[in-house]
């Protein structure tokens, strides 16, 4: 069980000033080294003792990892750029304003400072029965504390539970989906890049992990492709409290609309489910259609076929249905 | 090396959880030893042996060979169907059970579940039909089989183990396989079935308090070491199917019958009566 203490468990703190040095470490250490990006999700880790690496491998001094460049058309973006930055970055707003506008609905403006990108979508779920450290699924066990009948389950996932119900909490991921973004992923045998919607994993392909790193990986950049720059953009999100929550749900899109016609769209949801939700029937369903009610009420209807609600979240289907719809209707360029 | 994994509930208990997946790789590997072992016996021991017993065991005709036919069925085609369903679905089990721990993902939990259930109902046609429509107790432990295997052991070791008989239907190799493949069958099917209730599933609604938390617990270790003793079982299974020596047997689980001359090789007409049929 987590206990909360002023102290975090000793570990050997690394701050490699190039990524060679940082996969060195990782290779060294395997699974006891941790990746440290922002450390706002990390912290949280290792101050309730439930996360105790050996080694942390800060990423903090490595320049390359920051930067934000146009290519071919497109952005990419070190992992380690902070959210602030990504915001503030005049390329991005002006053709991709999605991720940006994802970027500034995201915690709060002191931890837009210190987050970055790649900690942001990297970031682990807050089930708080996991995170508690109990011996749940997605921490190795062989229960989801969350789905049973007297679970506390208001924040957990509607689709796309296998076994755990848990959510993934990144505002920015959904927009990376929607923009069909790249993730740059390197360790000691080299370098690949999986497509966005690749990235997130859900439980049924592994349950303890929300993405496609494994020991030793390191993101190291996002890039955007042209594909979807300067296109109908629409982000919402759905939270408890106004200044500083995480999403109960969130909608991505980005369409191509030509005389009121949508010609190709892409809507994508996160909070709802382990990864972030691609609505592909939905997307089919519009595309060639009209920019109107019924259109986004169709999609808002297909995106919510399959849905399982747990015990206390049952608000999230209607929900889910109107940011979809709004999503639909509401994309502005 | 730790045998089982432990984990903490909300109460601060510790719990077990299932079997550790080190027993994943020593089933493995216990089957690869075994396969080596054997490999290394068969060619060194068994010449000898047979050196030693004049050429080993020959086709004999004579007065018991009369009224026995050139093919001999060994299986029926129903038999068979089962025993191809059964190992599809076991194989299918295992990799979809297997693969994900070792590192190879991908999305099982539905796969597996569904060739469980496969497994099931193959299991229950084949005890209804091995109770009711074939010779029941060929295939388990009798008496006669412990006498044949002593002076087998006798014989291996050099001793005067006597006139070694041939076999019934089935050699006890074949029936201590079974019996192992019963007992770790059981014990997956029965834990499997179960645990059915914590996943999402078309045939039951999940019910995650249908037992006590040290009682799943129990459910998936039971299923764990069932589970990691198949691959074992399954290793060294497909081993003696691939063997030359043996292919006559594989043949047979695939075409149903074996030659006259096989049978009179391998299994003794007096308790393995064909010609009745």
């Amino acid at each position: 069980m987590a206990v909360i203490r002023d102290k975090m468990p000793a570990f050997q703190l690394f701050q490699p000033a190039s990524t060679d040095e940082a996969l060195g470490v990782l290779d060294r250490y395997g699974a006891d080294a941790w990746v440290l990006a922002g450390g706002l999700d990390s912290w949280d880790w290792f101050k309730d003792r439930v996360q105790k690496p050996a080694a942390v491998v800060d990423l903090g001094g490595i320049a390359s990892l920051r930067e934000i460049r146009g290519i071919d058309g497109g952005v990419e973006i070190g992992a380690m750029a902070t959210l602030r930055e990504v915001i503030r970055h005049s390329e991005l707003s002006g053709q991709f304003s999605l991720l940006t506008e994802a970027a500034s609905r995201a915690a709060s403006p002191q931890i837009q400072n210190a987050g970055t990108l790649g900690g942001n979508v990297g970031q682990d779920t807050r089930c708080w029965y996991y995170r508690d450290g109990w011996s749940c699924y997605r921490a190795g066990g062989n229960i989801c504390y969350a789905d049973t009948p007297t679970a506390m389950n208001r924040e957990h996932a509607i689709l796309g539970a296998s076994r755990c119900v848990a959510v993934n909490p990144s505002d920015t991921a959904p927009a990376l989906v929607a923009l069909d973004a790249e993730m740059v992923v390197v360790n000691r045998g080299g370098e690949r890049v999986i497509p966005a919607q690749d990235f997130f994993i859900g439980p049924a392909v592994d349950i303890e992990r929300m993405t496609a790193l494994q020991p030793g990986d390191i993101l190291t950049q996002i890039r955007i492709p042209s594909t979807w720059a300067g296109s109908r953009f629409y982000f919402e999100k759905a939270r408890d409290r106004a200044v500083w929550d995480f999403a109960l749900a969130n909608v991505a899109s980005a369409a191509k609309v030509n005389n009121g016609v949508i010609e190709d769209i892409r809507i994508v949801a996160n909070g709802v489910a382990p990864y972030p939700v691609r609505f592909i029937a939905a997307e089919d369903a519009v595309r060639g259609q009209q920019v109107n009610d019924q259109t986004a009420a169709q999609a808002g209807e297909i995106a919510i076929r399959g849905v399982t609600p747990l015990a206390h979240n049952g608000y999230k289907v209607s929900l889910l249905r109107n940011l979809v719809a709004r999503s639909v209707r509401d994309a502005e360029a | 090396m730790e045998l089982f994994q432990w984990g903490t509930n909300p109460w601060g208990q510790e719990i077990l959880i299932r079997v550790s997946w080190d027993l994943l790789y020593l089933s493995f590997w216990a089957g690869v030893a075994f396969i080596v072992f054997h490999l290394i016996y068969a060619a060194v021991w068994l010449p000898k042996l047979a050196r030693a017993n004049g050429g080993g065991d020959a086709a004999e005709g004579g007065a018991g060979a009369a009224g026995i036919p050139d093919k001999i069925e060994r299986h029926t085609l129903a038999a068979r169907l089962f025993h191809w369903i059964m190992a599809v679905a076991m194989l299918v089990l295992l990799v979809t059970g297997f693969f994900p721990i070792v590192g190879i993902q991908f999305p099982w939990v539905t796969i597996h579940w569904i060739a469980g259930v496969v497994l099931t109902i193959s299991i229950i046609y084949h005890i209804v039909h091995a109770t009711f429509f074939l010779d029941f107790w060929s295939i388990w432990i009798l008496p006669a089989d412990m006498a044949e295997a002593a002076a087998r052991v006798k014989r291996q070791l050099g001793q005067d183990g006597g006139d070694v008989q041939k076999h019934a239907k089935y050699p006890l190799d074949h029936k201590l396989y079974h019996t192992a493949v019963m007992l770790a069958g059981f014990a997956v099917i029965a834990t499997g079935l179960v645990m059915m209730f914590r996943i999402e599933n078309a045939l039951v609604a999940r019910n995650a308090y249908l037992l006590a938390e040290e009682t799943w617990g129990l459910m998936y270790t039971l299923h764990g070491l069932g589970a990691v003793l198949f691959i074992m079982l399954t290793l060294t299974h497909i081993y003696f199917s691939l063997r030359p020596d043996k292919i006559w047997l594989t043949k047979a689980m695939i075409f149903g019958s074996v030659s006259r001359d096989k049978y009179l090789s391998h299994h003794d007409p007096k308790r393995w009566d064909v010609t009745t049929k």
